[in-house]
């Protein structure tokens, strides 16, 4: 077999399993976790944290989750993908107080962020799509502007509270009071995901969507309509974004405008450290950002207060990116036609 | 009787160079069609052409009706497979999910279509779970044409075939093609600059030179004639 | 700035308006006219890092953030005289910026957009966790105050300086260093140009134009450093007004400079929209227009009209 690869295989791609790096990664993992389930077994706040760290974290990983179905099919970073997030939650939000229960007005920002992902793709970033990386930053940048406007145009900058049916009881786990919440947050984003997943690996569209990631110009010799699929793409990350959205609202007590922005940074930081271009490192980033932040916050409350998690996460991102461009699970980035 | 594909004066250009320069060319349904030439004559952009995937002006009638305004993915639900050069396929992807792309834009069930395909390509149906990339050059080659056949095209476009293979390979994989014609009715146009094999295999040729036609005739035509043969054909 | 010198015409005409301009405008038109100015010098050293060296950065409100807290903290602590903070502020923003573009010599592009985006955010939490220092919510005030004239003079004058120097500086091995890195990274390797060292020297002259543009915003905002005035629209309205700007010259400079200085102020009172909420929705969405229609920013236009007037 190793003799009969191409010399093209052998030298741009390295199978996962294979890779020394990544088998690094995965020892690092599995260290990181034996380490936290040895923490939770000794102590009830350990758990506590960890519980909660990763529910956060399965909300960052959901944004992430967004960020890099974006730039897999398109190449762009949007930096609009929180304020759009934040958007469908006041979306949801108004929906309820119109009278929706909690669950249909769920349903129906799902429906709606999709249907807002794809017109953006269509008739924000089509157009600017084969210019330079600016020109689509900017538009993002200046979606990221304009949405933040309309928000507070319509809703106001003044906090309003988005009641989740999720409510305050615990659990108790061996001693360990394990909200409600925690592990509603984190059973939603689970299937959200799976979900995503399921669509991409089983069905026809699932399967056109990643050809047209991966070689348009081949996917369009088959007869996919790569355009339609980025748009597609971009209403799946937008779905996925109202879902990080709606799942981050229990955690805040109350809605504001700029309620995802520190959110943006931990996802962006989380899709990097995946590798821009892996959703399941997307997640796993996530979550390992979610679970580091709550435990130091918890126990180092005197050095890094809550204020310096967002700085303390930009100096994280910076790190990963100083050691390893590519990201826990990235490949070399290869341009592919 | 009018021809499944006909060219008429066609020109096409990557941006400002123009590499057809008036194109005309017939292909008879049910037939193999080789073009020929040296590198750079515009062998593959005429496939390009057909196929939608480059600027182009001049007529270019399929099965009667005009390609104009026809992209690639049009093509491709109109019947007409095209085999680029580099194969298009997706490495990332398993044998299987390959062939599935092939059937993409009919909808239905794939098991007649995909029996079909192993019956003449058996080992495919070995590795269908095997990702795509880890096949090796010809095997690669091999799933190309078989995601081309899946949904048996009216048209197959074949982009330098012997690119990069053994020549054992090579003699193979136009012994198929020819087997798909005889026995599918699979009508061929394919570019090739091993023109002694795509010759053996092909019905008719044309012989391109710096984006023009200046050669054309039956393959037996072009075989016969030695000086034709050494000037243009290389051998 | 265009391999041409700037026509003369041009840079004497602009220079002559600015000094009519105080003695017609009221003092709030004079008040805008400085913040005009102020994103001059930011939107110029911004360009110098995007347009000749092409690194995105969506995280210069920081270095103008660090530049304005510098002002405001001296002033307030030291009672330093504000040009010398002013100086200051310069200082230490170079110096910031060559520590942050060292980095950044490993991200492309995107990555870099990124990063720079997280800088952003992360900055105004700083002086929210370090507050005693730096005055948390609260802010920090300068010990002197400043008339909206002072800060006009101030700002053109840098505008002027800081023109004149980035002239001087691109005209000569800076400038063709700095081009061919834009134009092609590997063949301006080829050719000899150390690209670590240009591009990071790139980053630290930008921040230290956005330190000082960030010392004249505090000081036109009453000698009022806050968190809230550096948060990340500051960063986008600078990238913009870059973009804008296109490859830089005098003109596009001050396109990009007017578009982001003056828009936001003149759209917090738009009808329907209700006070100080239009600013957003307008901006952002003249932002968006703009690159639909103009991708190539202000210098694309100039291209398109000559090559119509030219047919």
């Amino acid at each position: 077999m190793a003799g009969a690869e191409s010399s093209a295989i052998a030298g741009l791609r390295r199978r996962g399993a294979l890779d020394a790096g990544t088998a690094t990664v995965w020892l690092v993992l599995a260290g990181a976790a034996i380490f936290l389930l040895i923490g939770c077994l000794r102590s009830t706040t350990f758990a506590g944290y960890t519980v909660q760290g990763l529910a956060l974290g399965s909300v960052y990983g959901s944004l992430a989750l967004a960020l890099v179905l974006v730039y897999r099919a398109t190449h762009v970073i949007n930096f609009a993908q929180g304020e759009l997030a934040m958007l469908t939650t006041y979306i949801a939000y108004q929906l309820m107080q119109w009278g929706l229960s909690y669950w249909a007005a769920f349903a129906a920002t799902l429906a709606i962020a999709f249907a807002l992902g794809t017109l953006l793709q269509v008739t924000l970033i089509r157009p600017v799509q084969h210019r330079s990386v600016i020109a689509v930053v900017i538009v993002t940048v200046g979606l990221f502007i304009l949405i933040d406007g309309i928000v507070n145009w319509i809703w106001g900058a003044d906090f309003k509270v988005l009641q989740s049916p999720f409510g305050f009881a615990s659990f108790d786990v061996g001693g360990v009071a394990i909200p409600h919440k925690d592990v509603w947050v984190i059973g939603v984003v689970l299937v959200s995901v799976l979900l995503v997943w399921g669509l991409f690996r089983f069905t026809k569209v699932g399967l056109g969507m990643r050809a047209a990631a991966l070689r348009p110009a081949a996917a369009a010799l088959v007869g996919v309509r790569v355009d339609s699929m980025l748009a597609i793409g971009w209403g799946l990350a937008a779905v996925l974004g109202a879902v990080a959205g709606l799942m981050a609202e229990p955690f805040q007590f109350s809605l504001s405008p700029t309620f995802m922005q520190p959110i943006l940074v931990y996802a962006f930081a989380a899709a990097v450290l995946g590798g821009l271009e892996s959703p399941a490192g997307a997640l796993v980033g996530g979550l390992a950002i979610g679970v580091t932040l709550t435990l130091i916050v918890g126990y180092e409350q005197k050095y890094i207060g809550s204020e310096l998690q967002t700085p303390f996460a930009f100096a994280v991102l910076l790190l990963i990116l100083l050691v390893k461009p590519t990201g826990l699970f990235g490949r070399r980035d290869v341009r592919r036609v | 009787m009018t021809a499944l594909l006909e060219l008429e004066d066609v020109e096409a250009r990557y941006g400002p160079v123009h590499v057809l320069h008036g194109i005309s060319l017939a292909v008879e349904e049910g037939s193999v069609v080789a073009v020929l030439g040296p590198n750079g004559a515009g062998k593959t952009t005429t496939l390009r052409a057909v196929s939608g995937t480059v600027r182009r002006s001049g007529s270019i009638r399929f099965a009667g009706r005009s390609l104009q305004r026809v992209g690639p993915d049009g093509a491709a639900r109109l019947g007409i497979a095209h085999v680029p050069e580099g194969r298009g396929t997706f490495s990332e992807l398993t044998v299987l999910e390959n062939l599935r792309l092939g059937a993409y834009t009919r909808r239905g069930s794939l098991q007649p279509q995909l029996e079909r395909v192993f019956s003449y390509f058996p080992f495919l149906s070995e590795r269908r779970r095997q990702q795509a990339g880890t096949l090796s050059g010809g095997e690669q080659q091999m799933l190309a044409l078989a995601r081309a056949f899946v949904l048996r095209p009216r048209l197959l476009l074949l982009d330098e075939p012997s690119l990069g293979l053994a020549p054992v390979l090579v003699a193979e994989l136009f012994r198929i093609v020819r087997e798909l014609n005889e026995k599918e009715g699979l009508t061929v146009l394919v570019v090739e600059q091993n023109a002694h094999l795509a010759l053996q295999a092909a019905d008719a040729g044309y012989v391109l030179e710096a984006g023009r036609v200046v050669l054309s005739g039956s393959s037996a035509e072009l075989r016969a004639d030695d000086s034709i043969r050494r000037s243009y054909l290389g051998y | 700035m265009k391999r041409q010198i700037p026509a003369l015409a041009s840079l004497l005409v602009v220079a002559a308006v600015l000094c009519v301009l105080p003695f017609i405008l009221s003092d709030y038109n004079i008040y805008l006219a400085a913040q005009v100015g102020i994103f001059f010098v930011a939107v110029l050293g911004l360009n110098i890092l995007t347009g000749y060296t092409g690194q995105i950065s969506i995280g210069h409100g920081a270095f103008m953030a660090i530049g304005g807290y510098t002002t405001a903290v001296m002033s307030r602590d030291h009672h330093t005289n504000l040009v010398v903070t002013m100086l200051m502020a310069l200082a230490i923003c170079f110096v910031v910026g060559l520590i942050v573009g060292l980095p950044a010599l490993r991200f492309s592009g995107v990555y870099l957009a990124l990063v720079t985006f997280a800088l952003a955010v992360s900055v105004p939490f700083i002086p929210l966790q370090y507050s005693t220092f730096l005055g948390g919510v609260g802010g920090v005030t300068s010990s002197e105050e400043v008339s909206n004239l002072w800060i006009y003079v101030a700002a053109w004058t840098c505008s002027a300086i800081s023109f004149l120097l980035a002239w001087l500086l691109l005209r000569g091995r800076l400038g063709r260093a700095f081009r061919a890195i834009r134009d092609s990274e590997i063949a301006a390797v080829a050719s000899g140009v150390e690209l670590p060292v240009y591009k990071t020297l790139a980053f630290g002259i930008s921040a230290a134009y956005a330190g000082v543009a960030g010392s004249l915003f505090v000081l036109a905002t009453n000698g009022f450093a806050n968190p809230d005035e550096f948060g990340i629209f500051l960063s986008l309205q600078l990238l913009v007004g870059a973009a804008i700007a296109g490859l830089g010259s005098l003109w596009g400079i001050l396109a990009g400079a007017a578009f982001v200085g003056l828009l936001p102020q003149v759209s917090s009172s738009v009808p329907v929209i209700g006070h100080d909420q239009g600013r957003d929705v307008v901006f952002g969405a003249a932002v968006i227009l703009v690159m639909l229609l103009l991708p190539d920013g202000f210098a694309g236009l100039v291209a398109r009209l000559r090559r119509l007037a030219r047919a």
